[in-house]
């Protein structure tokens, strides 16, 4: 066999992790499973990807948690302190005194980018901020490691991303409704934890509109059943033995 | 009477027939000695045989690193038999790649085989097994391998090949019904040739999940049922907590009846209801 599949030394050090933003027509969706593994150990078999930055914007992490934890409250005070320059107390016409906290998406990635840029050596972060704001919309950025930042229509990293960019690639439609678009995210997921072992778990995800957030959390047994998979049986949380 | 010879390759090195035994043989050997007699980095009067995998190629000693490989395997025995079970994947470093393989091999009428670890050479074994099935069965004599007799040729077989720094990639575990001792055999070989018996076994992974589990509920004398349920109850610690484990499994069930039965895939109940899981971070805003 030419090819070595693991080679250690070589190979670029991926997250064990897929996460998954997608902007459809009048908002985004962040998705994440929630597979931590240390080695062939699953520490955390429910873990939460997906952080808030301020009420419109969330950001999907991988890469070191420690890392990718400070950058986070890094990013979520400053954005905090801008905000209240910004948009006052809230007190303003035509705006509702919840969305005070506001922040236009590209202030936020362009934040996070230049921390993530500044810092290259020290940090391993892969980062996707997405969110929906009045001026452009609904917006997802990818801040890969290095530090570089790109605005997509999608954006998928981890080490699962590696299986799904064909499905994505063939099966992205332009201005999708919101449910479309879940239920297309929550299958590439599906699909990515089919074959990575570094991805499993629940998928969580995250919809992002003009009214507010919603937090979603999927469970195995309503996953996709994928190619020499079993459906798996419905849950209980009673003691077996 | 000369001793058949066991249908390795020769590049694995001399097999088991004795010099003077089989003098085409020894011949074959002397000339294969006088060709490598002139190699360089040997050093002059260098009188040892060197090891070489392919004869043609050169010197190369090494151990290998192990490409698609199966996870752990669990074992038990109860009062009728022994329960084994496994699941269908193997993986290809971090990725699953095939998700319906059989890793557990009927052997004869009273063992079952399973293994943890490279495929291909489980493969191999499966081919040495069936080669030791058939001349069993040719001799005709009524009195099938018992699986304490498997045990100890799968030994002999992995300490050799670790003994030629190309061992096989492999953790087997061999249950069966002993018919002779009227009594359940189990038994575990790893690829250093390290081997016990033992009431259970866990390989890979499962060492670590599964063996507190067993030995902390495991008694004499168990129902099928028992047994069964304590498995289970082990799978689903491993499937939970081993990332390279699918929730997809098989067991194997040998008793005195005869030939082992391995059943057909199912999923086992997984937990994942908990209200915490749903919003883990809620007062830990930014952990994982």
């Amino acid at each position: 066999m030419e090819e070595t599949p693991v080679d250690f030394l070589s190979i670029p050090v991926s997250t064990g992790t897929t996460i998954l933003a997608c902007a459809y027509r009048t908002g985004v969706v962040l998705a994440a499973d929630s597979r931590t593994s240390t080695g062939a150990y699953v520490a955390n078999r429910a873990s939460d990807k997906i952080t808030q930055i301020c009420d419109n914007v969330w950001m999907c992490r991988s890469g070191s948690a420690a890392d990718t934890q400070n950058v986070a409250a890094y990013v979520k005070r400053m954005v905090e302190e801008h905000a209240m320059e910004r948009n006052g107390t809230g007190f303003r016409e035509n705006e509702s005194n919840d969305r005070a906290m506001m922040v236009d998406v590209r202030v936020v990635a362009k934040l996070t980018q230049k921390i993530a840029y500044e810092n290259k050596e020290k940090l391993q972060a892969g980062m996707i901020i997405a969110g929906w704001d009045r001026v452009r919309g609904p917006q997802v950025y990818g801040i890969p490691l290095g530090g570089s930042m790109l605005e997509a229509p999608f954006s998928v990293s981890g080490s699962g991303s590696a299986y799904i960019y064909g499905y994505l690639d063939n099966t992205y439609k332009e201005n999708m409704e919101r449910e479309e678009c879940e239920k297309w995210m929550t299958e590439a997921i599906s699909l990515a934890i089919a074959r990575d072992a570094s991805s499993g778990g629940v998928i969580r995800l995250v919809t992002i509109h003009e009214n507010g957030c919603e937090k979603q959390c999927v469970l195995p047994k309503d996953h996709k059943v994928c190619d020499g998979e079993l459906e798996q049986v419905a849950t209980t949380t009673t003691a077996m033995v | 009477m000369i001793p058949s010879r066991t249908s390795h390759s020769s590049s694995i090195g001399p097999g088991v027939v004795p010099r003077g035994a089989d003098p085409a043989y020894d011949e074959e050997v002397k000339r294969e000695y006088d060709l490598r007699k002139n190699i360089p980095h040997l050093g002059k009067g260098s009188k040892g045989r060197p090891f070489s995998i392919d004869p043609n190629v050169g010197v190369m000693t090494r151990t290998q690193t192990p490409y698609v490989t199966g996870t752990s395997v669990l074992a038990v025995k109860y009062k009728d038999g022994v329960l084994m079970a496994c699941d269908t994947l193997a993986c290809y470093g971090s990725t699953k790649r095939y998700k319906s393989i059989q890793r557990m091999k009927l052997v004869g009428k009273y063992t079952v085989v399973g293994f943890t670890g490279e495929l291909s050479d489980f493969d191999y074994i499966s081919t040495l097994l069936d080669e030791l099935e058939m001349t069993d069965f040719c001799q005709d004599d009524e009195c099938p391998r018992t699986p304490k007799e498997i045990y100890n040729y799968l030994v002999r077989v992995m300490y050799n090949r670790r003994n030629k720094f190309d061992p096989l990639w492999n953790s087997l575990v061999i249950s069966g019904w002993d018919y002779v001792e009227k009594k359940p055999f189990l038994g575990c070989v790893g690829m250093i040739g390290q081997h016990y018996v033992d009431d259970h076994v866990a390989t890979g992974f499962g060492n670590h999940l599964a063996r507190p589990l067993f030995r902390e509920s495991w008694k004499e004398e168990m129902t099928e049922q028992e047994a069964e349920k304590l498995l289970k109850s082990a799978l689903l610690s491993c499937v939970m907590r081993d990332k390279q484990m699918m929730n997809k499994f098989q067991l194997s069930k040998i008793t005195a009846d005869g030939p082992g039965e391995i059943s057909e895939p199912f999923a086992i109940d997984t937990r994942w209801g908990y209200e915490n899981y749903v919003n883990p971070t809620k007062y830990a805003p930014g952990a994982w």
